[in-house]
């Protein structure tokens, strides 16, 4: 398959069954619904929020340096920490996950496109235009202030009277449908397209994590979606959900918050758990150690994540009966977990390890999150937890799972399928000059937090007295996080660096690849499989390698391959989306400006975006997409 | 595993909706798309429960509602939910004529009901001086009850759209998924109002 798929010519002039407009330049990436295309819009749209929210946590250490530090004052600290954890969350690595899920999901389950490639473009759309709206707040009055939390009664109009929360809940709702898209496609995709003899139990673990990711998504995003219409209506119809003196209950929005955000850090961290099983496993030339059980724990992990979310309202008041049940079934949470960990390391005993970059971030993630973990059953016990909330134990604790652990398995996928993404090798010893700053720079950064939150630093305090002896460990803390940052200066030297080489990455670069995205050219043809492998057990590429094949076996005959049209409607969709959002987020705003109030006021921009959206959704059900074919002939390259 | 393309000339086969894999991929999916919108009315049910006592001294449940007009309403949209069932049994028999006319008066029913909505909410407002703005009770009430009329409204124009295409390009593999699919639909969101007539109605004027 390897000498096959290198014969082809990825990109022949074509002749189709119907007519194809085949775009060019930038509206070949405004229209595509290539999921190998819309991976990398996910990167750099993802990249590009990774790297403002990177920013702002350089300035948010830039203040706390030394206690009473007047770099920035209360109100841009209160701003940068909350579009800081915001713009991390859900428009930094959650389009990075999706850009990996994107562009492997279908390589490795043998399907040449995801079910529904046309969402597929719609939910990156509305991602991105949601991001740009919750970042259009920095030049449009302030940003939003309340924390990435919101709780009401700060985020209320009353607390927070500009349209800085606005932003925030009218940005993250556009973002949201686009994560909800995604999940529901992916779903669909891991159920109905894979390769024949691909069952369930023979699905690389990255699928498994994905697969029940995007359940969570599923099941977890509509309770946000609901949390932040009531805010709006709250904020901008005048609504009482949140009012106290109007009988509404500040915390309802916790609750809803926290049903929905307990899961969606599970949602960060399973991609990270199915990158590392994939990671590991290769470059330690062994199968991954208790498949099965990886299997169910990734499973309960899900199933328990909708069950804690309490535990962030220890202090609320909920009594001791509602705080020891989520106490104990956050603990339960350790022990699919800790299978894991164990998984992980029984799976590199006795196997020929090659520490490479991929691996290095991929080893380098089992003992950092090992210690956010720790640390979380800490936070778990409810009495401990009066002690420890809202100090800087937690930040620690949970930019240890999240930075040390999710964000380090996104490092690790990035180096390990970037030659599978763009045909080219990153720079090894650049990735391993990344991975040591990165690292180092985060154990400074966040291990010292700990014992600054023990001593009792407040979190969301925008400076600090001196003599406390906090001065240090800032200072130390500051210090490590200008270390990440250069860390990662040197992951983009290395993508620039390596964007300037020839793209000749072998199909299988890595030469111990065990699954199906490495039987296919580096990157894949539009089509990604000639001919839809046959699977014949786990780690299929790997078990032919084992029989002595070199290729894997077709399942189908060379045929013409049926591919769906480009189309700029989900662009035009998410256009709309963001024009009604802008609309109703200023409908009660006197512009100054007859025509402006006119049009505001009257909630007409709001309908003239509703209108784009849902003319666009029309003319996708009136005209039919049949879509267009590549004939064998063009397969052959003749 | 024959495209939609490839089958769209030929003769209907009798699950026509799952004929095809983009057509089986679409019923899968809006499956999945169900069991969020569950979590979505779900949330919506339990801010409702939360609050439903909340009247901050404007009308409560108990004087406000009248149960006869909304046990029309409730009639009118399992009413619909029956005719919408009828269409699906037409289309599996391969009557477009037959499909189209129990849509048509799916939709009329479904008219009906979203009238009567409106009418029942215009009459809180001005005459019962219960806005959004009123308690709490009332914001969770209009966004709970708004929530399922705005479903209504986009299932009518959705059916209506489809009917418009079934006049156009007929039943085939292609239409079919689109029918079926709005059917599961009407029958969401006619669920959902049983639950609504149960927690918000029946509730509120004994509860």
């Amino acid at each position: 398959m390897a000498q096959a798929a290198q014969s082809l010519n990825p990109s022949p002039p074509l002749r189709h069954g119907h007519s194809v407009k085949r775009h060019t330049g930038l509206m070949d990436w405004i229209t595509t619904v290539d999921h190998k295309k819309i991976a990398i819009l996910y990167l750099w749209a993802g990249g590009l929020f990774f790297g403002i929210g990177g920013l702002e946590a350089i300035l948010i250490r830039i203040q706390l340096i030394k206690p009473m530090n007047t770099f920035l004052d209360a109100q841009t600290f209160n701003e940068l920490i909350t579009m800081h954890g915001t713009t991390m969350i859900f428009l930094g690595v959650m389009p990075v996950i999706f850009a990996l899920m994107n562009a492997v999901i279908p390589l490795q389950i043998g399907a040449r496109d995801v079910a529904f490639p046309f969402l597929n473009s719609l939910g990156f759309w509305t991602f991105l235009f949601g991001g740009i709206l919750l970042n259009l707040s920095w030049i449009m009055g302030g940003a939003p202030d309340a924390g990435w939390t919101a709780y009401t009664p700060l985020s209320t109009i009353q607390y927070s009277g500009t349209h800085g929360v606005d932003f925030y809940t009218i940005g993250l709702q556009i973002a949201g449908l686009g994560t909800l898209i995604g999940g529901i496609n992916f779903l669909a995709t891991i159920i109905t397209m894979r390769a024949p003899g691909m069952s369930f139990m023979r699905m690389p673990m990255f699928v498994w994590a994905s697969f029940i990711t995007s359940a969570i998504i599923l099941f977890a995003f509509p309770a946000i979606t609901v949390g932040l219409v009531l805010l709006t209506f709250d904020r901008i119809l005048g609504a009482n959900f949140f009012e106290t003196s109007s009988g509404g209950n500040p915390v309802l929005w916790q609750h809803i918050f926290w049903i929905f955000g307990h899961p969606e850090v599970y949602i960060l961290i399973l991609p990270a758990f199915g990158i590392i099983s994939e990671v590991i496993p290769t470059f330690a030339r062994k199968r991954l150690f208790g498949y099965s059980s990886m299997v169910f724990a990734t499973i309960l992990i899900a199933f328990l994540g909708f069950m804690v979310w309490a535990h962030h309202m220890f202090t609320t008041g909920l009594g001791p009966v509602a705080n020891a049940l989520f106490s104990v079934s956050t603990m339960l949470i350790a022990v699919p977990t800790g299978i894991k960990i164990f998984n992980w390391l029984f799976t590199m005993w006795g196997g020929q390890v090659r520490f490479t970059s991929p691996n290095l971030f991929a080893v380098g993630f089992i003992p950092t999150f090992t210690m956010g973990g720790v640390t979380g059953v800490m936070l778990a016990s409810a009495p401990a937890d009066f002690q420890f909330h809202d100090t800087y134990f937690v930040v620690a604790h949970f930019h240890y799972v999240i930075v040390g652990g999710l964000v380090s398995g996104l490092f690790a996928g990035l180096h390990y399928w970037w030659p599978k993404m763009f045909g080219r090798m990153l720079s090894e010893r650049l990735g391993k000059w990344t991975f040591w700053t990165f690292i180092i720079g985060f154990h400074l950064t966040f291990f010292v937090q700990h014992f600054l939150g023990l001593m009792g630093m407040q979190r969301r305090v925008f400076t600090y007295l001196p003599n406390q002896q906090f001065d240090l460990l800032n200072l130390v803390s500051t210090i490590g996080a200008g270390l990440m940052g250069v860390g990662m200066l040197i992951f983009l030297t290395n993508i620039f660096l390596t964007s300037r080489k020839p793209a000749d990455a072998a199909d299988d670069p890595w030469g111990d690849g065990r699954t199906l995205e490495w039987t296919i050219s580096s990157p894949p043809p539009e089509y990604n499989f000639k001919q839809t492998p046959l699977v014949r057990g786990l780690d299929a590429f790997w078990k032919e390698k084992t029989s002595g094949h070199t290729a894997m076996t077709p399942a189908e005959p060379v045929g013409p391959i049926h591919m769906p049209s480009a189309t700029i409607l989900p662009f035009l969709m998410s256009v709309g989306i963001f024009i009604a959002g802008f609309g109703f987020m200023f409908s009660r705003d006197d512009f100054g400006n007859a025509f402006m109030s006119f049009m505001f006021n009257n909630y007409l921009v709001t309908a003239i975006g509703l209108l784009i959206t849902f003319g666009s959704m029309l003319v996708r059900s009136l005209y039919d997409d049949h879509g267009w074919h590549i004939e064998p002939e063009e397969l052959e390259g003749r | 595993m024959t495209t939609a393309h490839a089958e769209a000339a030929g003769t209907l086969p009798h699950e026509p909706e799952k004929a095809t894999l983009e057509g089986r991929n679409k019923v899968l999916a809006f499956w999945l798309f169900l069991g969020g919108e569950s979590v979505l009315f779900g949330t919506l049910f339990a801010t409702f429960l939360a609050l439903r006592n909340q009247t901050n001294e404007g009308p409560s449940a108990n004087e406000l509602f009248h149960l006869p007009l909304v046990a029309a309403a409730t009639f009118l949209l399992l009413v619909s939910s029956l005719t919408s069932v009828f269409a699906i049994q037409a289309m599996h028999r391969n009557k477009p004529a037959l499909l189209r006319n129990w849509l048509l008066i799916t939709v009329f029913l479904g008219l009906g009901f979203l009238g009567l909505e409106i009418y029942e909410f215009s009459e809180y407002i001005r005459h019962e001086k219960f806005g959004m703005t009123t308690s709490a009770f009332s914001s969770a009430f209009y966004t709970l009850v708004g929530f399922h009329g705005a479903h209504v409204a986009f299932g009518i124009l959705w059916i209506s759209v489809l009917i418009g295409q079934l006049a156009r390009k007929g039943l085939t593999v292609i239409t079919a998924p689109k029918v079926y699919v709005s059917a599961m639909y009407w029958h969401f969101i006619d669920v959902v109002w049983v639950f609504i007539f149960t927690v918000v109605y029946l509730l509120g004027k004994v509860g």
